[in-house]
């Protein structure tokens, strides 16, 4: 079952996407991941202003399946979350890369980015 | 083909009434504010009204006592139905926990002595039957470790370890007992990783939980080992005893060097479970730990057994009265059936059986088997080869399973082994039952697609919406309400079917 997978992305290893806008970057999971996961039931999603480092968790998404971390992709401070999701967490499986956002974060340092997988990197790990 | 049995049963107070209900007025004088004006809505039935009720809904129920049900680490086994009927003797049934000691001192043996065998089968010291179930062993384990290091002044110990094999209610029950939980990669053998384990251990490790063999069935052989470097680091080691049924008169916990362990009386020995309980996780420990577990305590002096409330360091009540006598006793009874030879033999067969399914099913080259090749009671097997080449994962296969007659195995469990299918056949099963489930396995994996995703179709109930069962979690008779679309309340049915 090939998983979709966006070029203009970063990737890291435990399957979360990250856009880079800016200074800011969105953060979600990839299409391999919520297939992974299955139905998506329940979100649970940072405080506006919380600091986290890269690796640390930055929210847990719920499935019929298993309960999983979301790992931050970079370090910074959220500055907005998907609030859409709280009532209808099953976007992220219809729409992983676009309205299933997660998290938006304001990154200390754009340095960490390189550091993430591309697309042609991602796409060794996710088949 | 087989055919689950369908009715359209209404709910107990939507049957027709057939008794001549009489208006009566209140005795007492109530003011009229405070009279009923509608009738009190609740059922009026004839005896076979409710009978009939009662027979259709147990025929359109699956159990043990109907078909196979290899749910792995739950050791579904056969519940002998002499325990279900000694349990109802008046002398045990009408006992009631608060009547004087000295007229229950048969319960009381029962219990002392029942204390007394699962050290001698576990190998630890001292036992508490308090816990009602598995995950409140574990809860009173960690209760324990509290008690314990905080008796010798390491309250820095805050942290509790355990591998990514672990059941999920390890990291539930240490979360709750208020420590923080760290998880741990396997080796590529689908074992404890020694190397990660040394690096993990620290001055703040209050323990670390191990299941032994593990859920991937796979014995961790390394015990010795690991035992040495969790106490050298100055931890307790805690064995979960989902998976007991594995070593029963071959390996005993407290000779591993484990300090806590609990146990599944529901699951070992044979009580039922399935249907939300009630069941029995007593917890078993070393002498450094005796003086901390639950009061009261069973004691035996002279002819006279007693409840003993006076230890100072007890962590203090876990369970209202003395835990689930009912369960403590059909546990008793089977042991006391079963001796040490048939105790030893279940485990046999129950490894055995699980092999020779494991080898059949693998030797198909349809499933695959992740990590080691030799497995105990329970194996896991992947069906990720399906998943690749026809688009069917192991719910769908689950599903199916149903359409045969067969409960299916736990799928997803454990996370490290992709779309999972957790098989524990136990000792109950004769080789035709086995073979029959083994043929409906192989079966599936060579069916048109369109038939397994759209199973099941033989039973009651279609394909449920799991997302909306877990978003909506109404699980009583107002599933019915019309808030419901009747797809819907299916969906709410089964969820609250579920168990572990």
């Amino acid at each position: 079952m090939t998983s979709e997978i966006k070029k203009d992305l970063r990737y890291t290893k435990t399957h979360e996407w990250l856009k880079v806008k800016g200074k800011n970057a969105v953060v979600g999971i990839t299409d391999h991941a919520q297939k992974a996961l299955t139905d998506i039931v329940f979100v649970e999603l940072p405080a506006i202003g919380k600091t986290v480092k890269k690796g640390e968790e930055l929210c847990v998404v719920e499935s019929v399946k298993s309960v999983s971390e979301i790992y931050a992709p970079v370090s910074g401070k959220v500055v907005s979350v998907n609030k859409e999701l709280e009532d209808s967490p099953e976007t992220i499986n219809t729409s992983p890369y676009d309205d299933g956002w997660l998290v938006e974060l304001e990154m200390n340092t754009s340095a960490e980015v390189t550091s993430l997988m591309d697309s042609e990197a991602y796409k060794k790990i996710a088949d | 083909m087989y055919r689950c049995a369908i009715y359209d049963e209404p709910l107990l107070n939507e049957l027709e009434c057939c008794i001549p209900q009489e208006k009566k007025k209140p005795v007492a004088e109530l003011p009229t504010t405070l009279q009923r004006t509608t009738p009190l809505h609740i059922p009026n039935l004839e005896e076979i009204q409710v009978v009939r009720h009662f027979l259709r809904l147990s025929q359109m129920n699956y159990g043990i006592d109907t078909g196979m049900y290899p749910l792995g680490s739950c050791t579904m086994k056969y519940n002998p139905k002499i325990c279900e009927d000694i349990s109802r003797w008046e002398s045990f049934a009408a006992v009631h926990p608060n009547q004087d000691e000295s007229t229950v001192q048969g319960s009381l043996q029962i219990m002392y002595e029942l204390e007394q065998m699962l050290c001698e089968i576990t190998g630890m010291n001292t036992f508490t039957l308090q816990p009602a179930a598995g995950a409140q062993g574990e809860f009173t384990g960690l209760l324990l470790t509290r008690a314990y290091h905080h008796f010798n002044g390491q309250n820095h110990r805050t942290d509790v370890i355990l591998p990514d094999t672990a059941h999920g209610t390890n990291p539930a029950s240490a979360t709750m007992a208020g420590y923080t939980v760290t998880e741990i990669p396997s080796t590529q053998e689908g074992t404890v990783d020694l190397s990660v384990l040394e690096k993990t251990l620290s001055e703040k490790t209050a323990c670390f939980m191990l299941t032994n063999p593990n859920t991937l069935g796979i014995f961790e052989s390394d015990i010795c080992e690991i035992q040495k470097l969790v106490h050298n680091a100055g931890s307790l080691l805690y064995y979960d005893g989902a998976n007991m049924n594995a070593i029963m008169g071959k390996a005993r916990p407290g000779d591993m060097g484990f300090d806590i362990v609990h146990i599944n009386l529901h699951k070992t020995f044979s009580t039922p479970h399935g249907g939300g309980g009630p069941g029995a996780g007593p917890v078993g420990v070393t002498k450094k730990l005796e003086r901390f577990l639950p009061v009261p305590r069973v004691i035996h002096s002279k002819n006279n057994y007693a409840l003993d409330y006076n230890y100072m360091d007890s962590i203090g009540k876990i369970k209202g009265f003395y835990g689930n006598f009912s369960v403590l006793l059909k546990a008793y009874i089977y042991i006391l059936m079963m001796g040490q030879d048939g105790l030893t033999e279940a485990s046999e067969i129950a490894v055995l059986n699980a092999n020779y399914m494991k080898k059949k099913l693998v030797d198909s080259k349809k499933y695959d088997l992740p990590y080691k090749e030799h497995r105990t009671h329970e194996f896991v097997l992947s069906c990720e080869r399906l998943h690749q080449e026809k688009g069917i994962r192991a719910l769908d296969v689950a599903k199916r399973l149903l359409d045969y007659g067969l409960h299916p195995p736990t799928i997803y469990f454990p996370m490290i082994v992709k779309e999972a299918l957790m098989i524990e056949p136990t000792e109950s099963e004769s080789k035709t039952s086995l073979d029959n489930y083994i043929d409906a396995l192989l079966k599936i994996a060579d069916e048109d697609v369109q038939t397994v995703l759209n199973a099941p179709t033989n039973t009651k109930v279609r394909r449920l919406d799991e997302a909306l069962a877990v978003k909506n979690p109404t699980f009583t008779w107002k599933m019915k309400q019309n808030t419901f679309t009747t797809e819907e309340k299916q969906t709410c049915c089964e969820s609250a079917g579920r168990h572990h």
